[in-house]
């Protein structure tokens, strides 16, 4: 896989009701796309993935794509059947246009005048991408979390440009629960001086608030089980208890790696644009509320996913879409996962979902639609 | 006794009955679908369009090996999914003495059915009442081979029983095929005594009885 560019000859229009001009999708691709256009599978990613889903840029980097283990040549999204597409979402920080990029009118890096974006933009700026790589309907959308945001989304927007889509562990609208760690893990952005209200540089960055956020929301990624099963009550490196607000606890030293990691790889501004538009990712917002009215434009066949142990998008969720997407009379697939692992269960439980996935896939390329 | 043999023949009788119910274009909702063999069936021979619900993480991974939609859940939980008359066949296989309130359930197929096959067991069996009457012991045979404590079988009723429901909820009895084990002629006489088990087609009454 290699990085590739595509710049939008048009401007972007947004829910917000700004436009953005001069969009850079950053994208790549797996496989061959076949003579009709038929295989091609579009990957959307979760709030901190991005357009590398899978294999190496090159053979001595450390780690493959955040979704190596699901696909690849002969894997469970087969890279010799499929034509796999994945993109940076817009407000992203790995090369799709976003809050730290250089604002054309200014010359500026846009900072926090960056225009607040939605999940559905982002799947605005998919389709120009998809359209540009001359696919008229993708075999499938398949994303988890955020990425199951967007697979909804692309089905509800665009149902002539999808056969079928695969959402895991994800829900039709995000909950107050959901609003509420976004909130907080902003605040704990904006509580670090270095943030200066999104207008940071490379020497002072507001690392220290952004590795908090991430170890709130890790937190939401796991489940009781995860975290007891994991490290239970353990010291790091220690016999006994330091008697002072160091880190004592293996749990608090895996927390700490975590927002480190994150930092060296996230941009503190594309974590506030990117937890807005999933706060108000509603797509009942235009139907009063009204789930079954909301699905009814939707025509290609479903799978939806959710794992048993996710608190942060419950089984339940999932159930209500499907049952929506039923009372239209659609083709719905809804299994919920067993698992211990809570919401991280959709990049941990490979087998199992793997097994579903491909095997969903081979039955949608085959039928004729 | 029902051996083994007698059940799977009895079970494929059952199968056959009811895919003869299904007109092409059909929508057909299995309830305890298994790994969705006979919907795959019915889609193939039938040309129907079908859906499986089934409890068990692993038979609905099959189905979805099988290319069959199947929507994970528990039929004790209702059939919330289903408007009236949103499919046109309703099938409950084998399943209905595992539920925890059949009558709520039967209520609910034949509302989200236009119309309803149910197979059931028949306890009033013949050899069910020898085991009871003559050992003293709860019956156990090829189609009930648990023993009374671990079985997943709550609600056993015989055909009269089940009938009796039927009129009780308003429900209309199309059609009954007693299923025979080895005394065809005798099972037409008696089914409550002869018959293994049957299949009901069912429908609702456009007004309820009201008895």
């Amino acid at each position: 896989m290699e990085p590739r560019d595509y710049r939008l000859s048009e401007p972007l229009e947004l829910d917000c009701g700004r436009e953005l001009s001069d969009v850079n999708i950053r994208y790549e691709t797996a496989g061959t796309l076949n003579a009709d256009a038929s295989n091609a599978v579009l990957i959307t990613h979760a709030l901190s993935g991005d357009a590398h889903v899978c294999g190496r840029h090159a053979p001595e980097d450390p780690k493959p794509g955040w979704w190596d283990n699901m696909i690849g040549p002969g894997k469970y999204i087969d890279t010799e059947k499929y034509f796999v597409i994945c993109s940076n979402v817009i407000g992203g920080c790995s090369g799709t246009t976003g809050p730290r990029s250089v604002d054309p009118a200014t010359g500026k890096p846009y900072n926090l005048n960056f225009p607040v974006i939605t999940v559905r933009d982002m799947v605005r700026a998919q389709k120009r991408l998809v359209d540009h790589l001359g696919v008229k309907k993708l075999l499938a959308v398949v994303g988890g979390s955020m990425g199951g945001m967007q697979v909804l989304q692309w089905a509800v927007s665009y149902p002539e440009s999808l056969k079928s889509f695969i959402a895991i562990a994800t829900a039709c609208q995000f909950s107050p629960q959901n609003i509420a760690f976004d909130w907080v893990a902003r605040e704990a952005i904006k509580a670090d001086p270095d943030w200066n209200n999104g207008d940071y540089n490379g020497d002072r960055t507001p690392d220290r608030g952004l590795a908090a956020a991430r170890m709130l929301a890790h937190i939401t990624y796991l489940s009781e089980e995860s975290l007891g099963r994991k490290f239970g009550r353990n010291l790091q490196d220690k016999q006994d208890y330091d008697y002072d607000f160091d880190r004592d606890f293996a749990v608090e030293s895996y927390l700490q790696h975590q927002g480190k990691r994150f930092v060296e790889r996230f941009d503190a501004d594309s974590y506030f644009y990117i937890t807005r538009a999933t706060d108000y990712f509603d797509l009942t917002a235009e139907t009063g509320g009204n789930l079954v009215t909301a699905v009814k434009d939707v025509t290609a066949a479903g799978m939806i996913v959710s794992f048993s142990s996710d608190w942060l998008f419950p089984t339940a969720q999932s159930k209500r879409l499907a049952d929506a997407l039923l009372r239209n009379r659609r083709e719905v697939t809804f299994c919920e996962i067993k698992s211990g692992y809570g919401h991280d269960a959709f990049l941990l439980e490979v087998e199992t979902l793997g097994r579903m996935v491909r095997d969903f896939l081979r039955h949608q390329a085959e039928v004729e639609k | 006794m029902i051996d083994r043999r007698d059940l799977d023949l009895n079970r494929r009788r059952d199968l056959e009955i009811i895919s003869e119910l299904v007109s092409p274009g059909d929508r057909v909702l299995d309830l305890g679908c298994g790994d969705g063999a006979f919907l795959l069936r019915l889609h193939k021979e039938r040309k129907a369009r079908v859906l499986g619900i089934e409890i068990d993480q692993e038979s609905v991974i099959r189905c979805i090996a099988n290319g069959v939609p199947v929507i994970q859940g528990d039929m004790d939980d209702g059939l919330d999914f289903a408007d009236e008359d949103s499919f046109d066949l309703v099938v409950l296989n084998h399943t209905l003495q595992e539920i925890r309130r059949p009558d709520i359930l039967l209520e609910n197929i034949v509302r989200a059915g236009k119309r309803a096959a149910v197979s059931v067991i028949n306890f009033g069996h013949w050899n069910c009442r020898l085991q009871l009457c003559w050992k003293g012991r709860m019956p156990r045979n090829a189609q009930i081979p648990y023993q009374w404590y671990d079985t997943p079988n709550i609600h056993f009723s015989t055909l009269s029983d089940f009938r009796e429901l039927c009129r009780k909820l308003g429900i209309a009895i199309v059609s009954q095929t007693p299923i025979a084990s080895r005394f065809p002629l005798l099972t037409k006489l008696a089914p409550n005594l002869f018959a293994v088990g049957a299949v009901f087609v069912l429908e609702k009454r456009a007004v309820p009885s009201k008895d």
